[in-house]
């Protein structure tokens, strides 16, 4: 009934816990361990049963102010204080400050003769002693099978290991009970597993002779829990477990933009670069050039003053040094001022979960901003695919919810095939360029696209890619009318073009000249035409003016004759 | 005879036994009950008994790395030796302490 579900959902009275203080453990168990029950640890011999129960004690009384009692049924008190000396943890200064008490159980069989009943009250009393002594919070029994070797009489000690779980719960003491791995059963006497609140197992494999260290929470009582295996490592700061965390996707993005050093190829990028926070994975085949693109983009985020971290798996930090000054970018000051760090090491130094924990720390102390991994295919020599593909999609989740931009290289042997599953992460990453080897005219070139690009604009051209003194650039490949042209068919194409450039100018300047030519005949022409004409017109005139003359002339002739005859006709005339 | 042997060194204690219990059990005092007729009948005169009750001296049992209660533990003559249980099967108690039977 629907009403009644919803009325009967109390207030949930969670389980309290008890932190261990072990790196990743109370992220996979939601707390801890539950507090005041016992704990079973239990796993094959070498696999971190002691380490983790000590380091749940002295964690217990220097982070969380809880004392603890550790009983040890298998080193003296002594040697188990140098055993983990070595990881900072101080057992003599401990107990001095009444934090600890270790109490060493000795049980040799060679010098007990059992006759008749008994029970072992004797440890209960020790074991309450040293709790009452200093107000131990914290119990661990390591390793409780111990008794079992050192008493033969079997049905008495199971009697009492039952009684004695039900005695730490009525102590109200957390409790970290260690177990040998027995066969097909999680201890050695398929009891405590029955009897403890919750059990975690400890693994040790080696796959391909690399070992990894794997954590289960095999039982939780009234407490949700992962149930994967979590890898996890022992080194010198204790255990770290790292769960597959954020499975929820839910980590803040980052709408800003970060160059990626190489100017042309933010222009692809819709002109901005990448996302901050997003991740690059760079592949392509041998020598196309990805480590650069990669060294390119640690150099130009330390330009930027921002701190990066380069993981590199296939050359020393010296050597990437190096090769990179002769591609004209210098990695050494940044080294010396201190925003890059380098770390080499060969994939095959550990295993997988041991790479990834150390990136986690080297980024949790280094805070970076951007971090490289050159290259990441190498590190299928230590894992299969799909365990890469694993592992870095906890390295994506991790350094997405810490906002670092992460750039991958991977190798990519066959590119025909592998195009697609590049290591599986393709389809993890933000955006993925493709270097690859452009095969015509008998060279090689390379040529950079763009595969993907999450949530931006992004060039769909194929760009040449020019590594020379001076760095990387990106050329326009060359569309001739014979398709993309690169390497020295593209020069050529250019230098024919200059050619016929030059060619063309040069005829225009002939004709130019050719017309100046004709031109100046043609002037030629009119200016004589000219003279012609004005000669004519002259001729014309003259005869105009004579004409005028002779007409003025002929008229003061008239006028003349008239009046010489007028003056003899008036003598003449009148006699007439 | 092994009797007159050790009758005719009587000197201090030879045997020195500590019995450890856990408060007025019925094993404590059965324990007690049995170590004590066995004393009587092969060392008479030539041990000394401790019974050290854990509930008063729990800091106690770790010196001598007790485990179960009762525990009998011969501290002379060395090695130390440990019976532990109810003391019920005199044998194995006196095969335990390195006493001969006197049968032989």
């Amino acid at each position: 009934m629907p009403s009644k579900t919803k009325a009967a959902s109390p207030v949930k009275k969670t389980l309290p816990k008890t932190p261990t203080g072990v790196q990743g453990l109370d992220e996979i168990t939601g707390g801890g361990l539950p507090t005041g029950r016992p704990t079973l640890v239990c796993g094959a011999a070498g696999c971190g049963k002691t380490l983790l129960a000590i380091e749940f004690i002295v964690r217990g009384a220097t982070e969380y102010g809880e004392p603890g009692v550790f009983i040890a049924f298998e080193e003296k008190a002594d040697e188990l204080a140098t055993n983990v000396a070595s990881l900072g943890f101080d057992l003599a200064k401990l107990q001095k400050d009444g934090l600890l008490r270790v109490d060493h159980v000795y049980i040799d069989k060679s010098e007990i003769e059992e006759t008749g009943e008994y029970d072992l009250d004797g440890l209960f009393i020790r074991l309450a002693y040293a709790i009452d002594s200093i107000g131990a919070k914290r119990v661990v029994l390591d390793t409780i099978e111990n008794l079992f070797s050192g008493l033969s009489n079997e049905a008495i000690l199971r009697a009492e290991l039952r009684r004695l779980f039900g005695w730490l719960k009525g102590k109200g003491v957390t409790a970290v009970i260690t177990g040998e791995k027995g066969e097909g059963t999680l201890t050695r006497q398929g009891l405590e597993e029955y009897v403890s609140d919750c059990v975690i197992l400890l693994d040790h494999r080696v796959i391909n002779q690399i070992s990894t260290r794997l954590l289960r929470i095999v039982k939780y009582r009234g407490s949700v829990h992962g149930t994967n295996e979590y890898p996890f490592l022992i080194d010198e700061d204790g255990i770290s477990v790292l769960p597959i965390t954020s499975l929820l996707l839910n980590a803040d993005v980052s709408s800003q933009r970060i160059s990626s050093g190489i100017p042309a190829l933010d222009e692809m990028l819709g002109g901005k670069g990448f996302f901050r926070g997003s991740s690059i994975l760079v592949s392509g085949t041998a020598g196309t050039g990805k480590t650069s693109i990669a060294a390119v983009f640690a150099n130009e985020t330390c330009k930027r003053k921002e701190r990066c971290i380069y993981f590199a798996f296939e050359e020393s930090p010296q050597q990437i040094v190096r090769n990179m000054f002769s591609i004209g970018i210098d990695l050494r000051p940044h080294i010396d001022k201190g925003l890059l760090e380098m770390h080499a090491a060969r994939p095959t130094l550990n295993g997988l979960e041991m790479h990834l924990v150390a990136i986690h720390k080297h980024v949790k102390r280094f805070k970076p901003r951007t971090v490289i991994l050159d290259p990441v295919t190498n590190l299928v020599t230590v894992g299969s695919i799909s365990e890469v593909k694993s592992m870095l999609i906890r390295l994506i989740d991790f350094l997405q919810a810490e906002q670092i931009t992460v750039m991958f290289t991977a190798l990519s042997l066959n590119t025909a095939v592998n195009e697609q599953t590049d290591e599986g992460v393709s389809s993890l990453v933000d955006a993925w360029l493709l270097v690859r080897d452009l095969e015509a005219n008998g060279e090689r070139n390379r040529g950079l696209y763009i595969m993907k690009s999450r949530g931006m604009k992004h060039s769909n051209q194929v760009r040449e890619f020019v590594i020379n003194d001076s760095g990387i650039k990106l050329v326009d490949v060359y569309l001739g009318p014979e398709g993309v042209l690169t390497g020295s068919a593209r020069e050529a194409q250019q230098l024919s073009e200059v050619t016929g450039e030059v060619l063309r100018s040069h005829a225009i300047n002939r004709k130019d000249v050719e017309i100046q030519r004709k031109r100046n005949v043609l002037e030629a022409k009119i200016a004589s035409l000219q003279e012609e004409f004005e000669s004519v017109q002259d001729e014309l005139n003259k005869a105009y003016v004579e004409e005028n003359i002779r007409r003025e002339i002929a008229q003061k002739d008239r006028n003349q004759l008239i009046q010489a005859r007028y003056s003899k006709n008036t003598g003449n005339g009148k006699g007439k | 005879m092994a009797k007159a042997s050790k009758t005719a060194e009587r000197k201090a204690s030879k045997w020195e036994l500590r019995l450890y219990i856990a408060g007025n059990t019925a094993k404590s005092v059965t324990a007690l009950a049995n170590l004590k007729k066995y004393c009587e009948e092969h060392m008479e005169g030539q041990y000394t008994i401790e019974v050290v009750d854990l509930l008063m001296h729990p800091q106690l049992a770790a010196g001598d790395q007790i485990l179960a209660v009762p525990t009998l533990v011969r501290k002379v003559p060395v090695p130390i030796r440990k019976i532990i249980g109810d003391l019920s099967n005199e044998e194995k108690v006196l095969v335990g302490l390195n006493i001969r039977p006197i049968k032989k």
